[in-house]
């Protein structure tokens, strides 16, 4: 499957389960809210540009809010998060190199320890400012720091269990791909 | 130049205030901004989906519409029957052909398409728009089987936006179905099932379990209609007045038929009171 075919298929997946699946289930507490739309902008290609991966970043989230219909709260939080992204990749791999010789960031292609950070900071980040603009209304302190960490336990936790199910063998790039 | 070496940090800026104008400008998007375009899109998406989750609330959408039967069969006359002839029962309901002209509120049924409780404002899309009916800028209320369900912000061609009782934008004026006293009951966002009702003044004798109706001057409802049951009494000893925490009448998590009330008094309420608003 051709990397475009592939992410849109990923666009209209990720949505659906986030929509119907993920905010259907009865919530089991009042801090949890289960994510895991965001992965798409995780698993998208390193050499996206950076501002296509923000534009992109955002259509999904509003995609999101469309049906949701909280209006620009999650294509704040994705732009954010594809803002970041790059900075992040840079930091966590620029000794091997992998962003040059793999095609997208995986457990393979970062190694355990590298990706579940990535996935760590992205997924704070996301709920923070998720739950900042959310709450900015309402305000309780401790109900927005319970909700940040509870909802990001939960989200890396559906995120590995994705990754698990799904594991995405990262081919070598080569020259004539 | 400055302008081209920070161009991603601009761009990301520009993203944001834009995702953020939506988000602080949120009635006007609901008016503007595609969202009833969208709504058409994302509805048709629901229905498909409740096409099959409605297959496994069939036994529970069940039981709320026989219940409701059985609460407006106990309304009928035939069921009161006096034991001797000396008193004599009246119909005291209206009929509808010759009295229609004073009648106040119209109902419609709409089938829920989608409905969430997992957010901090939660939103119920409805199949039933302009096409079906609806007036575009209008104030409706919605109601479930069991009590109040919501009010409409936005209307569609075919699908309708219904701004649940759990929004934080909610308010509905309420009464204690033993007592005079009124007060305000909103969601405070922390459980689908249960409300939160203030300024009931600790005059009032309110007990576990005391049912309370929307009252006469709630702005889009009928009188009487169940908001919920009182499940604790707070005593907030700094105010004169309890807060009540209410078990919701509406079990959100499950809403498959709403009704949508019109008031067709409305309109001329709201010139007669007009003038007053403006200069008080």
């Amino acid at each position: 499957m051709s990397p475009l075919v592939k992410n849109i298929t990923r666009f209209i997946l990720f949505i659906l389960v986030q929509v119907f699946v993920l905010h259907e289930v009865p919530p089991l507490h009042k801090f949890i809210t289960p994510y895991l739309y965001y992965l798409f902008i995780l698993w998208m290609p390193f050499n996206t540009g950076r501002g296509v991966l923000m534009l992109l970043s955002f259509l999904f989230g509003l995609t999101l809010d469309y049906f949701l219909h909280t209006p620009g709260l999650h294509a704040a939080a994705c732009v954010l998060i594809a803002y970041v992204r790059p900075f992040l990749i840079n930091l966590l791999i620029r000794q091997e190199g992998a962003e040059m010789t793999y095609a997208s960031p995986s457990l393979t292609s970062m190694g355990w320890a590298p990706y579940l950070t990535y996935v760590l900071v992205l997924t704070i980040l996301h709920h923070f400012y998720l739950v900042l603009l959310e709450y900015m209304a309402v305000g309780n302190f401790l109900y927005f720091i319970g909700k940040v960490f509870a909802s990001t336990g939960v989200s890396v936790l559906l995120i590995f269990i994705t990754e698990l199910l799904f594991f995405r063998k990262e081919r070598f790039r080569t020259n004539t791909a | 130049m400055f302008i081209r070496r920070f161009s991603n940090f601009f761009f990301f800026l520009v993203l944001q205030i834009i995702a953020l104008s939506f988000l602080f400008r949120f009635n006007k998007f609901h008016e503007a901004m595609f969202m009833n375009a969208a709504g058409e899109v994302t509805g048709r998406f629901s229905a498909k989906y409740n096409t099959v989750e409605y297959y496994f609330h069939l036994k529970k959408t069940n039981e709320a519409l026989v219940q409701e039967n059985a609460h407006l069969r106990n309304l009928l006359l035939q069921n009161y029957q006096a034991p001797d002839t000396t008193q004599k029962l009246v119909v005291d309901s209206i009929k509808v052909d010759s009295l229609l002209k004073v009648q106040r509120f119209k109902y419609y049924p709409a089938k829920v398409v989608n409905s969430f409780v997992t957010m901090q404002n939660n939103f119920i899309t409805i199949h039933r728009g302009a096409n079906q009916g609806l007036a575009r800028h209008k104030e409706w209320g919605v109601i479930s089987p069991q009590g109040i369900a919501g009010r409409i912000v936005s209307v569609g061609d075919n699908f309708s936006v219904v701004m649940s009782v759990l929004h934080h934008s909610f308010k509905v004026n309420s009464v204690l179905k033993n007592g005079p006293e009124t007060g305000s009951v909103s969601w405070d966002g922390d459980d689908p099932r249960y409300l939160t009702m203030v300024s009931i003044p600790k005059s009032a004798h309110v007990a576990k379990g005391d049912t309370v109706l929307t009252s006469n001057v709630s702005d889009i409802y009928p009188a009487g209609i169940i908001v919920g049951t009182v499940a604790e009494v707070i005593d907030d000893k700094s105010s004169n007045f309890y807060k009540l925490k209410l078990k919701a009448a509406t079990n959100f998590s499950n809403l498959q038929y709403v009704y949508i009330i019109e008031d067709l008094q409305k309109e001329e309420q709201d010139k007669i009171e007009e003038p007053l608003k403006k200069n008080p």
